[in-house]
């Protein structure tokens, strides 16, 4: 898939809570075709200490209105700098990059389930976005510390069904998303999931116990972001591959993870 | 326009505008951002006799200005190289060049032999200062005996344009570029990256999976170029400079302390058109001070 390198100008950033804030982003002219699971390269200029680019997954795109929406967590100095992005300034994004998530092409009373976790649940919008407008009704399951720290529930409501936990039970569920009763029926066809690499294993484990094919994306430390100086590696049973060109979304099948 | 033309060797380059191994795959990963055609040459991948998995993640640190990285030559090996990716790179119309690395000086002898025989590889960059490896790497390349033995042995093998890229990790960086010159380098290639480490407080351990890894970027830009000046005095053949170039101005700098190419690598990845930037920086540059040739510039300290 060819891959861009443009300005994009800041048309909203709205402030989630007090550690996440939802960027959109327009491009002046048609967008290219982008899948969901991929993600961006963004140039986080004029921050102290901040050299590198920083991958961000592709929220949500809209080819109407030429935007694209990422939704990140304030972790450190290059975060901090995005959510203070002014509306009406640029930033420049190398996109659209990495694999993308697996869609199933038939059958569309097929059960499939997304598991996000934290800001994990970034990629999960778009994906199921896809999968709806596909004939599918994609179910999420997400969790999060507590009820403030649950973000855009409204948006994943309006695409599919919503589940939720929360780690002190204030919204939805206690605990774990691997706690919730969802999933006591072990009766889905794909699971996809995002998230702390804690979580991740333990759905992994969950789908490998059941037999359901799972897909994980994956969020290893980036330079390049395009495959050319081989820093982002995971082991798979393929030896060492970057996370940036042959994932970031991998079946978990392919991964060494001692599930 | 000026003219840009260099000459490493029997090389001859248009531009000397080079990108860094290690830092621009093939080529072909850059593609969509730029027309590789527009550079001087491409240096591939660090390549080995024998496939390398590299070392365990994590392999990368941001760092002020610049990133560790411990990547420990991850390659498929020569042979994969020749069969499988040379076919797919050697219509780029511009000069490729191999970056060869080993642990013993057969690997090196071996593997430089091999690349020889590929029509449209002019040139190997031979990496005796590679410091994410445990054996070999940069041993070779911090001493002058070490150097020598692997550059007197390549050398008899290997017929076209030889560099030889030295660490920065040594005392003194101008008489190892004089022993490799000595044995018949036609070029020495200048910096590798500088051995770094970088500690998460909140764990207490080290970033990198191997403690210790290579620094590179602009933070490294001063001592690269101050290397390369003092190479320039003590040796005769040609110098490509490199280490922490971000932008045509930095180019400049290298080509007046006395490089005849640069290579740009840690800053591809901020941006990745910046070699072909630095291409049209330095012809305006030329123009704007009435330089009719590139070469006029060459060690140009006024
Ligand atoms: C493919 C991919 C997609 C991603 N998608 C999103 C997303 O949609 N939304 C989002 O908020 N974040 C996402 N991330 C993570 C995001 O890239 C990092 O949080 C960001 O780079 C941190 O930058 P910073 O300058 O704020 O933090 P820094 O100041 O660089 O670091 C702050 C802390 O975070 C740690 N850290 C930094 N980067 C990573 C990383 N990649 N993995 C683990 N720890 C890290 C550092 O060690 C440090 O402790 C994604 C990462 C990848 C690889
Ligand atoms: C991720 C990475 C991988 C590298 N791999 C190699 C390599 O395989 N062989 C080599 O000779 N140098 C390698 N280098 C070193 C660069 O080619 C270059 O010498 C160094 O980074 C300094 O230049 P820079 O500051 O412009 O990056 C690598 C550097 C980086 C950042
Ligand atoms: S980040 Fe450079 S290869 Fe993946």
């Amino acid at each position: 898939m060819k891959k861009y390198i443009d300005d994009w100008v800041v048309r909203e950033n709205r402030k989630l809570t007090d550690h996440a804030f939802l960027l959109k982003l327009q491009l002046n002219r048609e967008l290219p075709e982008i899948h969901a699971g991929q993600f961006v390269q963004i140039l986080v200029e004029n921050a102290e200490n901040v050299f590198l680019r920083r991958p961000i997954s592709i929220h949500s795109v809209d080819p109407e209105t030429r935007t694209m929406d990422l939704l990140a967590q304030i972790v450190g100095k290059g975060t901090c700098k995005l959510a203070n992005l002014h509306v009406n300034s640029s930033v420049n994004l190398i996109y659209p990059l990495g694999n993308g998530f697996t869609i199933p092409i038939n059958n569309k009373q097929q059960k499939l389930l997304l598991i996000g976790g934290g800001v994990g649940i970034a990629p999960l919008l778009f994906l199921g976005q896809t999968l709806k407008k596909q004939g599918f009704t994609p179910i999420f399951l997400l969790g999060a510390r507590s009820a403030k720290d649950v973000l855009l529930l409204t948006e994943f409501q309006q695409t599919g069904e919503a589940y939720i936990t929360t780690e002190d039970g204030s919204l939805g569920e206690k605990g774990f998303v691997t706690n919730h009763s969802l999933l006591a029926s072990g009766d889905f066809d794909f699971i996809y999931t995002c998230g702390p690499q804690a979580m991740m294993l333990a759905v992994a484990h969950y789908a490998k116990q059941h037999q359901i094919s799972c897909e994980a994306s994956l969020e290893n430390r980036m330079a390049c972001g395009i495959g050319a100086c081989l820093c982002c590696v995971e082991k798979t049973i393929q030896g060492n591959l970057c996370v940036c060109t042959e994932g970031p979304v991998f079946n978990i099948n392919d991964l060494s993870w001692q599930i | 326009m000026a003219d840009l033309n260099v000459n490493i060797g029997k090389l001859h380059l248009k531009n000397p505008v080079l990108t860094a191994s290690g830092t621009f795959g093939y080529g072909i990963e850059y593609a969509d951002f730029m027309d590789l055609s527009r550079i001087g040459g491409i240096f591939v991948k660090g390549t080995t006799l024998h496939p390398r998995e590299g070392n365990d993640y994590p392999r990368m640190a941001e760092t002020p200005s610049g990133m560790l990285n411990a990547v420990g030559l991850q390659n498929k090996g020569v042979d994969y190289f020749i069969n499988d990716i040379y076919p797919k790179i050697k219509e780029i119309d511009t000069e490729l060049m191999v970056n060869v690395s080993g642990s013993t000086i057969d690997d090196y002898v071996a593997c430089a032999e091999k690349i020889n025989e590929l029509d449209t590889i002019p040139a190997i960059e031979l990496n005796i200062s590679c410091p994410n490896v445990k054996q070999g790497g940069m041993a070779f390349g911090t001493t002058c005996e070490g150097a020598s033995e692997v550059v007197r042995a390549v050398r008899k093998v290997y017929h076209k344009t030889l560099i030889v890229k030295l660490s920065p990790n040594v005392t003194d960086i101008a008489s190892i570029a004089q022993s490799v010159e000595t044995e018949g380098a036609d070029a020495v290639s200048l910096i590798n990256t500088l051995l770094g480490m970088a500690i998460n407080i909140e764990t207490r351990k080290p970033v990198l999976s191997t403690v210790t890894g290579g620094l590179s970027g602009p933070c490294v830009k001063p001592v690269a170029l101050r290397m390369v000046y003092q190479c320039y005095k003590a040796v005769k053949i040609p110098i490509i400079g490199l280490g922490g170039i971000s932008n045509w101005q930095d180019a400049i700098e290298f080509i007046l302390a006395g490089a005849t190419a640069i290579q740009i690598g840690t800053y591809n990845f901020i941006d990745p058109a910046i070699s072909v930037k630095v291409v049209e920086g330095i012809n305006e540059y030329l123009d704007r001070h009435g330089f009719r040739s590139v070469r006029e510039l060459i060690g140009g300290l006024g």
